[in-house]
């Protein structure tokens, strides 16, 4: 089988005669397999979203998390493969816990985010180790510096966002998300557009199976700490969703 | 008689030692550090016009008792990974994350140092203030802090003088006649009082030559 990058694709070693290093490029390709996931940053706070797709009825909800905490004040959401996702955050979490060890004060966004870039680039070197197959956005909210939104992908560059999605229907909810006025945004607002992006816009019911939505949130209600978005705000999105379904039909 | 354990192993690790006095007090713009300026090996003075106002950051300094070898080593490392931290950070680092630093090199390296530190200095966040980090690598925050041996003579003078957010004028005679008493009554502190003035605009320096010191009651 030929493709592409035949000949210059078995090792991240190896650069191509037009220099891209293929291995890093399919474990983008990793990533855009998975479901969508997305973070926006609004007023007063970032708000995480993630279309889960139910594989089974057997599996219990609220397992199989996507996001995570990382110390109290900062959350990480993946997309890719989930292990590879739960590596990066057990290190980000041990750098956070080291941090806090040693200066006494907790770790600020953009010292984490260049830490866990360093780590992910160091993947992409050897032949004997393969790149991380997993995007991850890490969001923040501080009273003074107000909210904070990064995006690393497997490539280790990590950029800052207003708005951001990783996964499978990623252009089509940054299309949506670029609509919205996110600096006059609430996060409760933030919520349910969330919900309606994953719901109408990227899950398409024909072809997928039913979809679990996990969201949280780290905004001046919560104090600043990562919570889960509560059931009862997801389940009124939804309702809201269905809602504007109907109006336009 | 030779007695390999009394008379060779210990006289080799008569370590330098800084019998000392330091100071350092909040005041309404910053603080004010001062020390004396004698550094003892024994009953030899290495040095009589030591400088024990250490530099950590621009506007961060510590003041060194006990081990000179110890403080010194630890004081320089404080001095890298603040460094290195506030190039990561895009920002200067607080007084309580350079204190907070240095109580973690004593604590951990505990079993092998002898030394005592004020962490004291100006940032923006938190203004003026005074760490205090004894012996086993405790810290704690305080208004103003006395180190070295010749600080025992300095207790009741210090809780009777001390006023919250003095003025500079006041801060510096408070520290000043503190070190000269010190001195005077103290074996292990002697020379000059060396003094710097941490507030916004950075750091003065200040000296007191012997001379000049205050007598109090002698003629």
């Amino acid at each position: 089988m030929s493709g592409i990058g035949t000949g210059y694709d078995l090792y991240p070693t190896t650069f191509s005669p037009d220099g891209r290093i293929f291995q890093v490029e399919y474990a983008h390709k990793a990533v855009e397999n998975s479901s969508t996931a997305i973070g926006l940053c609004c007023k007063d706070g970032v708000v995480f979203g993630v279309e889960k797709i139910i594989l089974s009825k057997m599996l219990v909800e609220g397992t199989n998390r996507r996001v995570f905490s990382v110390g109290e004040h900062i959350g990480i959401a993946t997309a890719g493969l989930t292990a590879d996702g739960r590596r990066i955050v057990q290190n980000a979490r041990q750098e956070a816990k080291n941090y806090e060890n040693f200066t006494s004060d907790i770790i600020p966004i953009h010292v984490l985010t260049e830490r866990l870039s360093i780590y992910v680039q160091v993947f992409t070197l050897y032949n004997y180790i393969r790149p991380f197959g997993c995007s991850l956005m890490i969001g923040s909210y501080d009273e003074e510096k107000g909210p904070s939104l990064y995006c690393i992908e497997p490539d280790s560059v990590a950029l800052g966002f207003y708005g951001c999605a990783i996964g499978k229907g990623k252009q089509e909810a940054k299309t949506e998300i670029s609509k919205l006025k996110l600096s006059e945004m609430t996060c409760k607002d933030a919520v349910k557009e969330i919900a309606k992006i994953l719901i109408k816009t990227v899950h398409d019911e024909t072809k997928e199976k039913e979809m679990e939505l996990e969201m949280s949130w780290i905004c001046k209600e919560t104090k600043g700490k990562h919570k889960l978005v509560p059931k009862k705000l997801i389940e009124e999105a939804v309702e809201w969703v269905k809602g504007q379904e109907n109006e336009e039909d | 008689m030779f007695d390999l354990e009394k008379d060779f192993l210990y006289d080799l690790s008569k370590e330098v030692k800084t019998g000392t006095t330091v100071m350092a007090v909040t005041f309404e713009n910053g603080v004010i550090i001062a020390a004396d300026s004698r550094t003892s090996s024994g009953s030899y003075a290495v040095n009589r016009v030591t400088d024990k106002l250490t530099p950590v950051q621009d506007q961060i300094y510590c003041l060194r008792s006990g081990s000179a070898a110890d403080t010194q080593i630890i004081s320089s490392y404080v001095s890298y990974y603040t460094n290195m931290f506030s190039i990561e950070e895009g920002s200067q680092p607080t007084v309580k994350k350079a204190a907070h630093m240095f109580r973690e090199f004593l604590y951990q390296n505990k079993q092998y140092l002898h030394a005592a530190i004020i962490c004291a200095g100006w940032d923006p966040i938190e203004g003026g203030s005074v760490y205090s980090l004894p012996l086993g690598g405790s810290i704690v925050k305080q208004p103003f802090a006395t180190g070295g041996s010749g600080s025992t003579y300095l207790y009741g003078y210090c809780d009777m003088n001390f006023k919250e957010n003095m003025t500079e004028e006041e801060a510096e005679k408070f520290v000043t006649y503190g070190i000269t008493e010190a001195i005077a009554r103290d074996g292990g502190s002697g020379g000059i009082v060396r003094k710097a003035i941490i507030d916004k605009n950075g750091v003065r320096r200040k000296t007191v030559y012997g001379n000049k010191l205050k007598k109090f009651w002698e003629k």
